[in-house]
């Protein structure tokens, strides 16, 4: 495989760098009326998939009061900070489970990389007998589904002290990102000239010196990309956590959440705590995602082709 | 340098190797032994062959999950793939606006499933929900609707709903760089000769991008099929039952009923359905590239 299987450099795609390709110019095929429809219609799509996501950050910012009135109101009466307030203080208190979440995720990222990098450098690189077959058994996670492996992952992880634990839950999520990763590392270190490698080797470096020098350097896009979908993986999974956490103190925040449906307030679940937590939980990912959308395409795309 | 480099190169493959073994392949070999025995955590295993997975076919529940969730993926699929047909046709061209809708359909797909079925939960809420109130307010219903949890049928689409507008991005982003990488001479020809943009769309569009939308499709489908958050949270497999999905049946049986070889079998089974599905759409991309 080289660098062509790449979507990237075989010209297709991404939001912000796209080629500039003739046929597709708006306006060369549609006329101006039909242009102007589906402009309107564009404009309709984005407000219908942005509404839900307003609608909670601004139920998050509603009194109590509000969020309790029925018929409930659009938008807050007044703006008040009270549901952020209850949510900082619900249970263990929210920095906790903050704490939790970050720790799980930023665990995930590390064993992902650690593992990835050796693992895609070694089968892009090196001479290794059975290569495609070890390839294919790295990839097993992506026939079966990690869905059906959490009752014997749980027995193995409660002999080992690992459930409770936000390492068991951080290899939960490793397992789930390494096939996509480890391809995505794969793809990366075979688009590397060569003739760089072989240089560096002629001047007497060693294999880790030459992934080191050479290699990390050019392939930091492939480590973002892999660190921003480790990411949001760890960030939202939540049949993992689920089952691997029990106790309070340990919860990751999708585990609050789904939790803080119970917790009442004026006669009813507390819904203005509850989407103070979903906008708490939806923020980072929104923010990391538009902040990186290059990578996070273009990994999906690299990812998409295999 | 060969036979030294061969041997480096394992080394670097081991710790990866040895991840997958410990966390994924002998697991798997465990939960066939486990599918094997009545195990309660309570009481030692017990050894009872096939029996597990004979209970499954005379379980009623077994068949209510495998079917809502059939159901499920079979309702789904369609909206996604359609509709994300449909908008990637509308962003293509790469003006602004097509950029920043592109952009904003993508969003939801990096908010987690647990984020956004609570959302969701709170929108279909009957009294405080916002989907009854907007109903009301265009005098489409005249009393709240109970759209979770009461009936099975309304709860799916519920949920449906909320999954299309948290996913349809994923396959919509697929197909515009599909879409985008057929050469420019081919949609040139056709212009050419006069077709119209439907008629474009079914001799040229779809079947160049045959391969996307397999593969789109078989995410989807497996991604239906091992549904979990979205009913845990929205419906909490209520009304009955009838809307816990095949995953779903597995945690309850595994986890709270700590049925362990039940569950066990019941993910055998799962696992196997979604791999005769991966096997079905491996040989029809294949039997597409040629």
């Amino acid at each position: 495989m080289t660098a062509v299987s790449d979507p990237m450099q075989s010209g297709i795609l991404d939001p912000e760098l796209e080629p500039p390709i003739g046929a597709r110019e708006p306006g060369r095929f549609w006329s101006g009326r039909t242009k102007y429809l589906l402009g309107a219609l564009s404009i309709v799509i984005c407000l219908m998939m942005v509404t839900p996501i307003v609608l909670s950050i601004s139920a998050s910012l509603k009194t109590t009061e509000d969020a309790a009135a029925v018929p409930p109101t659009y938008f807050p009466s007044e703006l008040s900070m009270d549901n952020y307030q209850k949510l900082w203080d619900y249970g263990s208190g929210l920095p906790r489970y903050l704490g939790n979440s970050i720790i799980t995720a930023a665990l995930t990222i590390v064993m992902t990389l650690a593992l990835t990098i050796p693992a895609g450098y070694g089968l892009a690189r090196f001479p290794i007998p059975g290569k495609e077959v070890i390839f294919v058994f790295l990839l097993l996670a992506l026939i079966i589904p990690y869905q059906s492996l959490l009752t014997p992952v749980f027995l193995m992880f409660s002999t080992l002290g690992l459930t409770n634990n936000l390492l068991g839950l951080a290899i939960v999520h490793t397992t789930i990102q390494l096939p996509f990763s480890l391809y995505i590392m794969r793809n990366a270190f075979e688009a590397v000239p060569r003739e760089l490698e072989e240089a560096a080797l002629v001047d007497g470096a060693n294999s880790w010196q030459v992934l080191r020098r050479v290699f990390m350097p050019t392939m930091v896009p492939a480590f973002i990309t892999v660190t921003l979908f480790a990411f949001v993986t760890s960030w939202n999974e939540f049949l993992g956590a689920l089952v691997m956490l029990t106790r309070d103190t340990t919860l990751t925040l999708p585990l609050v959440l789904a939790a803080a449906r119970s917790v009442t307030s004026l006669g009813s679940t507390d819904w203005g705590m509850l989407q103070a937590g979903v906008t708490v939980a939806i923020i980072p990912c929104v923010v990391v995602y538009l902040l990186l959308q290059r990578y996070y395409v273009s990994g999906l795309l690299t990812g998409a082709v295999k | 340098m060969t036979n030294r480099s061969r041997l480096t190169g394992i080394w670097y493959v081991l710790p990866a190797l040895a991840f997958v073994i410990a966390f994924t392949a002998w697991p798997f070999l465990q939960m066939v032994w486990i599918s094997l025995n009545d195990w309660s955590l309570i009481t030692p295993p017990d050894f009872v062959g096939f029996q597990n997975y004979l209970d499954a076919f005379a379980d009623s529940q077994f068949w209510v999950s495998l079917s809502f969730t059939l159901k499920y993926t079979l309702y789904i699929t369609p909206i996604l793939m359609i509709g994300g047909y449909l908008v990637s046709l509308l962003v293509t061209p790469n003006s602004g606006l097509s950029r920043l809708t592109r952009t904003v359909v993508f969003t939801p797909v990096v908010i987690g499933l647990g984020a956004s079925s609570l959302l969701w939960y709170w929108l279909f809420s009957p009294n405080y929900g916002l989907v009854n109130k907007f109903l009301m307010d265009l005098g489409i219903i005249d009393s709240p609707v109970l759209w979770l949890g009461v009936d099975a049928n309304l709860s799916n689409w519920a949920v449906i709903l909320s999954i299309t507008w948290k996913v349809l991005g994923f396959g919509m982003i697929l197909f515009v760089a599909a879409i985008q990488a057929i050469p420019q001479e081919i949609t040139e020809a056709t212009m050419v000769d006069g077709a119209g943009f439907w008629q474009r769309v079914r001799k040229v569009i779809l079947p160049l991008t045959r391969r996307t939308i397999l593969l789109v499709t078989l995410v989807s489908v497996i991604g239906s099929l091992l549904a979990f958050d979205q009913f845990y949270i929205m419906t909490a497999g209520q009304p009955r039952n009838l809307t816990a999905t095949s995953t779903f049946y597995v945690y309850l049986n595994s986890f709270p009923y700590l049925k362990l070889g039940y569950g066990a079998a019941l993910s055998m089974i799962l696992a196997l359905i979604i791999l005769g599905f991966t096997v079905v759409q491996m040989i029809l991309t294949r039997r597409s590239e040629r």
